[in-house]
């Protein structure tokens, strides 16, 4: 027998039959409902015989809206999976009023720990990500990113990591620490299950993930636009993602390092943040935060970025201090890194300290504040077109104020004292998180949607998604402000004050309202694509928008632009279409080149391939795994760099028929502009 | 003509500043490439500072174990820097003649590099091994911990740099100087000076402050 213990153990390390939650009917039906799923799309697919189509592409593929499309739809679907987290939460803590609940609390404390580790790595990150990737280039004026090799890379890793956590559902188990896994509880003495690993190792997968996405972006930034788009001539998206993927390179080697630190911990018995032998706890909460906190700014400020865009184009103006607003973006970005201490107040860390990050936190509102006057005066006097994008703006303006103003509040410390780790804390991050970068990452969805696949939405639907999903928002979350007031702190499993149970049940009730504008989304999408050709975009220009993205057609080509654009202002297609309406469009032939576009590649896919099997291998300590996984990608690397041709040529013929087309429609456009 | 001319240059320079510098386009491959990975090498930069920060907070907690000046071997340290500082210098050599396109001086500059590294890291190994031998593992204490996360992390650096180093060699092999070879030749040789950086402040923080204590 203990031959054939040993024999196992070398084979399949810490796995067995009990690592699948037979006696837990919720994760269990949960994951075999998901994997039926799966199986059903699966074979939907390969009987239809859209196989060599989706590999071709869209898993292989290279082409920077591509990637960014296959963002946004992991981050869709990984929305839905911590909604559910988040509706199974809301409706325990209605009911386990002086009684258990129906979700016991090692079961809970995953959810939680699960939702929010869902909600920022694999829902606000990959969206905001993917939106980057889509629009930049486009708004930029050249044809891809830097590394458009190694963007698909970073994609599949994040969908790597995505995948192991939702693994954790059916095999095994995930942390139960909450969902930055703060130490000594995340260490092995006090969590010895495999719950923290997949935690670390799936963040450790996509944080690389999200690292070549950063480097990409920055590069592509500041080192690819196109003849005359000058720093100061970029469009606010574009100086977000910069200032936001600055933080990426500078905050996420942090992460990396501190998750590091909590393996070696965890796995070889050293001593970062034990109890024993000199380790030191406050050193996680100093390192996680460094992180964290830039970490917030890494999604609030592309959400920026895009109420710019939606601001200026729905108001018919340009945006208002253009300046300012660059400004603004990137003392954000500076002073992002001056405030982390603002998370642990009560930590012991002395008045002195306290007051200084107290203060620079309270600074970093000055920019935001200047942002949100910078948006107003754009609307001011200018003719405003209620669109959905619009909506989510105005309703991000609203929201965000009073998630802004709560956080002024808790970073008062004595007021953080009696806040800290409360509802009201809760309360006040949803209403950031929620209202900056949800509403954002809708708004972008919205009014980049037509650009990504040729027909807009239903405003219809989409206006009743809004008004759901802005109304839920506040029946859900005002209550937990005033649960927080009354003394309830976060992450409760079941509780006997009677003076919260109305205020949970609210909650409830508003999260059954926010769960309606979900639903009213899914349905706008398959309203629209049933109605696409009503829908349609020919002119690839719908909102009468101001930079270069709508200067190439709906979806465009995938060389983006038939010629570099040759920019002489801000609002470059703005610009473009006055002076076109000037001198009626020159009618002259242009000389069309043959065009170098990368090849497709499965190097991305397949390196995520043996990153899976490596990851699941470190959790479950399955060493030869780990080192097939790890030869598995050093493999593919090389195979890529031993490739001959890297690139393929598009004729100039097929350049000119593509271009001519989109040509045609905008002649018609502007002639119908220039009549009016 | 004239009216649209004047227009143009009113939104060139819509902030009347006078000076207007014309974004030229797009950068070269070359440089694209070179600018990501000095990116990526501040990210490195990054990474390695919270394992400093890590060693800084916890060098003094020996917790009843030995303390730097009582393992630490100057002698090893010293020979380990100086093929370190040498590598850098046939690393730059190979740099040169991959520019040139010599063949002959491109290997023997990567050998002797791999030479110097690899020597390096059979010091540095011997000297791991060592201290584990003598029951000061990493987790005899947290100062051994922060002690070997922060020098192992520059040694797996090290090793890495190996692999792609002979990597890059069995490539010039193949495929000879092409221009994606040269931009991955660059990258590497940024990345391998970007190790002996580090290690000056390995060197410094850890060893050389270490021994005086």
């Amino acid at each position: 027998m203990p031959v054939v213990r040993t024999v196992e153990a070398t084979m399949l390390g810490k796995l067995d039959w009990s690592a699948i939650p037979f006696d837990q009917p919720i994760p269990l039906v949960a994951g075999a409902v998901v994997l039926v799923a799966i199986l059903a799309v699966l074979i939907w697919v390969v009987v239809k015989g859209h196989l060599p189509y989706l590999w071709h592409e869209w898993i292989t593929s290279v082409d920077h809206k591509r990637i960014g499309v296959m963002y946004i739809l992991l981050a869709s679907v990984m929305l839905l999976r911590g909604g559910s987290d988040a509706i199974m939460m809301r409706i325990q803590q209605a009911v386990a009023y002086q009684s258990q609940g129906y979700l016991p609390p090692e079961h809970y404390n995953q959810i939680f720990s699960a939702h929010g580790t869902i909600m920022i790595f694999f829902v606000a990150m990959p969206f905001v990500i993917g939106l980057m990737n889509l629009v930049v280039p486009l708004q930029l004026g050249v044809r891809d990113v830097a590394f458009p090799t190694l963007n698909s890379v970073g994609f599949w890793l994040t969908a790597t990591g995505a995948l192991l956590v939702n693994l954790s559902l059916v095999i095994g188990e995930f942390a139960r620490t909450g969902w930055l896994a703060f130490p000594p509880l995340s260490e092995l003495s006090y969590s010895p299950g495999v719950g923290v690993d997949y935690y670390a190792w799936s963040l450790q997968i996509s944080g690389v993930g999200t690292l070549v996405a950063g480097i990409n972006l920055v590069t592509t930034v500041l080192k690819l636009r196109t003849k005359g788009m000058n720093y100061l001539r970029m469009p606010m998206f574009c100086w977000t993602t910069l200032a936001s993927n600055l933080l990426i390179v500078a905050a996420f080697p942090i992460l990396t390092a501190t998750l590091a630190m909590l393996l070696l911990d965890r796995y070889l018995g050293f001593h970062f943040f034990t109890n024993e032998a000199g380790g030191n706890v406050m050193m996680f909460m100093n390192l996680i935060w460094a992180w964290g906190h830039p970490e917030v700014y890494i999604l609030v400020l592309p959400a920026f970025g895009i109420f710019s865009e939606v601001v200026s184009t729905f108001s018919g103006k340009a945006l208002f201090g253009y300046r300012s607003m660059v400004l603004a973006t990137m003392a954000i970005c500076v002073v992002s890194f001056m405030v982390w201490l603002h998370h642990f107040f009560t930590m012991g860390a002395g008045p002195d300290v306290n007051a200084i990050f107290g203060i620079a936190s309270m600074i970093i509102a000055i920019p935001t504040g200047v942002k949100i006057y910078n948006w107003l005066f754009t609307m001011y006097g200018g003719r405003i077109r209620f669109a959905t994008p619009m909506l989510w703006s105005v309703g991000f303006m609203v929201t965000f104020i009073i998630g802004g103003l709560t956080g002024v509040l808790l970073a008062v410390p004595p007021a953080d004292f009696m806040l800290h780790n409360s509802m009201f804390l809760v309360a006040h991050f949803h209403n950031v998180i929620i209202g900056g970068v949800l509403f954002g990452a809708f708004a972008g969805f919205e009014y980049w949607f037509p650009k990504a696949f040729g027909f807009r939405l239903d405003e219809r639907w989409g206006k009743a998604a809004f008004w759901f999903t802005f109304l839920g928002f506040f029946a859900t979350f005002v209550p937990l402000y005033v649960a927080g007031m009354l003394g309830m702190t976060r992450r409760m499993q079941h509780y006997d004050v009677a003076a919260w149970r109305p205020w949970m049940i609210v909650a409830a009730f508003g999260m059954a309202v926010l769960t309606i504008g979900v639903v009213c989304q899914i349905v706008q999408l398959v309203v629209s694509i049933r109605n696409r050709e009503a829908l349609r975009d020919r002119t690839g220009d719908p909102w009468d928008g101001r930079s270069l993205e709508w200067a190439t057609s709906s979806p465009p080509p995938v060389f983006n632009f038939a010629f570099n654009p040759d920019v002489r202002g801000e609002d470059a297609y703005w610009d473009m279409k006055a002076r076109a309406q000037q001198q009626s469009l020159e009618h002259e032939v242009p000389e069309y080149r043959d065009i170098e576009m990368p090849r497709n590649s499965p190097t991305g896919f397949v390196c995520a391939f043996f990153a899976t099997i490596m990851g699941f291998a470190l959790i479950w300590h399955i060493w030869w795994m780990v080192i097939l996984g790890g030869l598995g990608a050093f493999a593919t690397f090389v195979v890529f760099a031993w490739r001959d041709h890297d690139e393929y040529v598009i004729p100039a013929e097929e350049v000119a028929r593509i271009d001519r087309v989109n040509l045609e429609e905008r002649r018609g456009l502007v002639s119908m502009a220039g009549a009016t | 003509m004239s009216m649209t001319a004047t227009a143009g240059r009113a939104q060139a320079d819509p902030h009347h500043i006078g000076v207007v510098i014309e974004h030229p386009g797009p950068a070269s491959k070359r440089i694209v490439t070179a600018y990501g990975f000095w990116i990526f090498l501040l990210s490195d930069i990054v990474m390695f500072s919270c394992f400093f920060a890590a060693y800084a907070v916890l060098s003094g907690q020996t917790a009843g174990g030995p303390k730097g000046s009582e393992i630490f071997e100057q002698g090893n340290v010293a020979i380990e820097t100086v093929c370190l500082l040498l590598s850098s210098f046939t690393c730059g050599m190979a740099s040169i003649a991959a520019d040139v396109r010599n063949r002959f001086w491109f290997y023997l500059g990567m050998a002797v590099t791999c030479v110097l590294g690899v020597i390096f890291l059979v010091i540095e190994f011997r000297e791991f091994a060592d201290l584990v031998a003598r029951g000061y593992g990493p987790s005899r204490s947290a100062f051994l911990t922060a002690f070997f996360s922060l020098v192992g992390c520059h040694g797996l650096h090290v090793s890495a740099g190996v692999l792609w180093l002979l990597t890059m060699m069995a490539q010039v092999f193949a495929k000879g100087f092409r221009a994606d070879v040269l931009r991955r030749m660059m990258c590497f040789a940024l990345f391998w000076h970007a190790l002996d950086i580090i290690w000056v402040g390995v060197f410094s923080v850890v060893y050389l402050l270490g021994s005086g204590v």
